[in-house]
């Protein structure tokens, strides 16, 4: 049986891991009473990023450049929804659209169209001594791209951040009662663009993730809706750090199924793999929504700019 | 009033002007920002899509008949206030039904014209029910139809995905694609138009009807009435706000679905994965530059079919990378929410009660 179990544990870490980076951006953004759909470009921006950035410099120009690229998508969404104050929602979408159209577009000019099979330097497992020898969990655990324990940490240090930190009971503060917030002092306006900065950095950082530490390349359009599954996610969790990285090691279980049942010997057409990660969603977001509670300013739209 | 109908006009004009204008300079700095020739590549955005009748008819119109069943749904969900994200996969139920219907349907049994109606029929109603899951999930658990209309998206995908490798696959079993429809079965072409087909009459019936519906139908107020104000809608105007959201989802999907049963009787004769070039991602562009105005929508769905005309011909003659059409979509439509965020602001400082432009 640890045949079936070592490889279903490590494939589910690599979708997560991914998933709850981008995630945990946009819960920041969530609890500051903003949604981002904008988040799938900056994971794309963020994984072309990597491929410029790693065949530039190696693995950590990749990582830099990919949180740059999503830096710059976030940059946008801020610029249009906070300075201009347009409507998340479609400016989230335009950026999306955009991203795609812009890496695609850069993808053929700076590689070819062709653009199959380019090596770039991809991010080494790292085992972690003691942890990585553990029966069956261990290799599959604790012998990953270091990004991955990046990963592990988000989710405890934004929860004690969240918490226990001044600023971040401020956020909460902006995305529970903006105006209140206000009163109190806080520059509303800068801590959402800070929020949707690291959101889009964040972001950036899990698509750099997929070229790096998982693909070693890069394809068009290879975010394939990670974004969207994100937010789904940061609905799953209920808006909370703990619940965000449960949620996405859900999601990475769903998607590694396909794999323990190869194993198995399990036959189905590979399309019903495939889609069981977008099926999973609206099921989890429908079973999800009625019993969380989102930011009581989540989405709504921005005060006129005074 | 004339005198001031007549300055809206040229108002429309000047506007109409300026974001051509925005096209073809936006267009000229990416092609020079990416290191390509802009003449060669302009000419050929042109003559790919303007140039020729040829080209106006069997290239730009035949994509801008897509682009206005899809850019009239967007604008009838969104006008609504619903944030319907899935015209993509509305579109490719349609095209998947009308398919199965006309494969399965043996020709003979009954007059081709009775077959025709019939699947176009079913692509409407696969649309509309696509989009009724989503509608259905916002009803009675709160999901935002945002995420579920997209996820929605991909599930289409690969249901098409398995269809044309599994039961709908072509009898040889080669090609991930169905069989070709007979010739019987396809919409007429327009004559001395190439490629062009009738499809083209029903999108512009569609689109007249639904702008009709918009300023004339009581229950197209009460949709614009639902989008501008829920809450005003329901309490003042005694609204079941979510029963009008739902029925403009389904109506929106409807749209759609027509448009993938079009796409397939009149284009394609046969449903494969690519089937649709990302037409209904593209519609909320059409639908956002016409003012969610499905009048308007006329003219944005042939900018619109024309800029992928000719970003096909680009990608041709001129080697650049047909996806730069995505990024100026993108522009666009930037243009317009930020445009727009900035007229509320002025009439909101210039001291007059803040209400909602005519046209969000």
């Amino acid at each position: 049986m640890t045949d079936v179990i070592a490889p279903f544990l490590a494939a589910t870490i690599r979708t997560a891991v991914p998933l709850a980076l981008a995630a945990m951006g946009e819960l920041l953004v969530e609890r500051a009473g903003l949604i981002n759909i904008g988040l799938e470009g900056a994971i794309l921006a963020g994984a072309f990023g990597a491929l410029v950035g790693a065949s530039a410099g190696g693995v950590a120009a990749g990582f830099v450049a990919a949180l740059v690229a999503g830096l710059l998508v976030g940059a946008l969404f801020a610029l249009c929804v906070i300075v201009m104050r347009a409507d998340q929602i479609i400016a989230g979408t335009a950026l999306t659209l955009l991203s795609v159209g812009a890496t695609g577009t850069l993808y053929r000019t700076l590689f070819g169209s062709s653009g199959a099979a380019l090596g770039i330097p991809t991010s080494a497992p790292f085992s972690i001594p003691g942890l990585s020898a553990l029966p069956v969990v261990g290799a599959a655990l604790f012998s990953q791209p270091p990004i991955t324990y990046l990963a592990y940490l988000l989710g405890p240090v934004l929860a004690w951040w969240l918490s226990r930190t001044h600023a971040g009971l401020a956020l909460r503060a902006v995305g529970e009662r903006p105006e209140a917030a206000e009163a109190a002092g806080i520059n509303v306006d800068r801590m959402r663009t800070a929020a949707i900065l690291t959101g889009g950095a964040l972001g950036g950082i899990a698509g750099g993730t997929l070229v790096l530490a998982q693909a070693g390349t890069f394809a068009e359009g290879m975010s394939a809706g990670r974004g969207f599954i994100a937010i789904a996610i940061v609905v799953l969790g209920r808006w909370t750090p703990l619940g965000v990285a449960g949620g996405a090691l859900l999601f990475g279980a769903a998607s590694a199924l396909q794999f323990a049942f190869q194993a198995m010997g399990w036959r189905a057409p590979y399309q019903l793999f495939l889609v069981a990660p977008y099926l999973l969603t609206l099921t989890a977001l429908a079973g999800a929504v009625g019993r969380a509670r989102a930011p009581a300013a989540l989405g709504k739209a921005l005060e006129p700019r005074r | 009033m004339p005198h001031s109908r007549s300055r809206r006009l040229l108002g429309e004009i000047a506007l109409a002007v300026v974001v051509l204008a925005a096209i073809a300079l936006s267009s000229a700095l990416l092609l020079l920002a990416g290191g390509y020739q802009v003449g060669a590549g302009l000419r050929a955005l042109w003559l790919g899509s303007f140039g020729s009748w040829y080209a106006f008819t069997s290239s730009t119109l035949v994509r801008a008949i897509p682009l206005m069943f899809t850019g009239c749904a967007v604008s009838v969900a969104f006008r609504a206030g619903v944030f319907n994200i899935g015209a993509e996969g509305q579109f490719l139920s349609g095209a998947a039904a009308a398919t199965a219907l006309v494969l399965a349907l043996p020709l003979g049994r009954l007059p081709a014209p009775v077959l025709i109606v019939s699947a176009l029929l079913v692509a409407t109603a696969a649309g509309a029910a696509w989009a009724a899951i989503a509608a259905l999930i916002r009803a009675r658990f709160g999901v935002l139809e945002v995420i579920s209309t997209i996820m929605l998206n991909f599930v289409a995908l690969y249901a098409v995905s398995y269809l044309v490798r599994g039961p709908l696959q072509e009898p040889t079993r080669v090609y991930p694609q169905s069989a070709t429809i007979v010739d019987a079965l396809h919409l007429p072409r327009i004559p001395g138009a190439g490629r062009l087909h009738v499809g083209l009459v029903i999108a512009v019936l569609s689109t007249v009807l639904a702008g009709w519906f918009f300023r004339r139908a009581a229950a197209g107020f009460r949709l614009i009435a639902v989008g501008e104000s829920p809450s005003a809608a329901a309490s003042a105007g005694g609204i079941d706000v979510p029963r009008t959201m739902a029925r403009a989802l389904m109506a929106s999907g409807g749209l759609a679905g027509l448009a993938g049963g079009v796409e397939v009787l009149g284009i394609t004769f046969a449903l494969y994965e690519n089937i649709s070039p990302g037409y209904g991602y593209t519609a909320i562009a059409v639908a956002l530059l016409a003012g969610l105005d499905p009048w308007r929508v006329l003219l944005t769905s042939m900018l619109f079919g024309a800029l992928e005309a000719g970003a096909g011909a680009m990608q041709r003659d001129a080697g650049v990378p047909s996806s730069l059409v995505s990024v100026i979509e993108a522009l666009l439509i930037l243009a317009v929410v930020v445009g727009r965020a900035a007229r509320v602001r002025r009439i909101s400082a210039s001291g007059m009660p803040l209400a909602s432009p005519p046209d969000a």
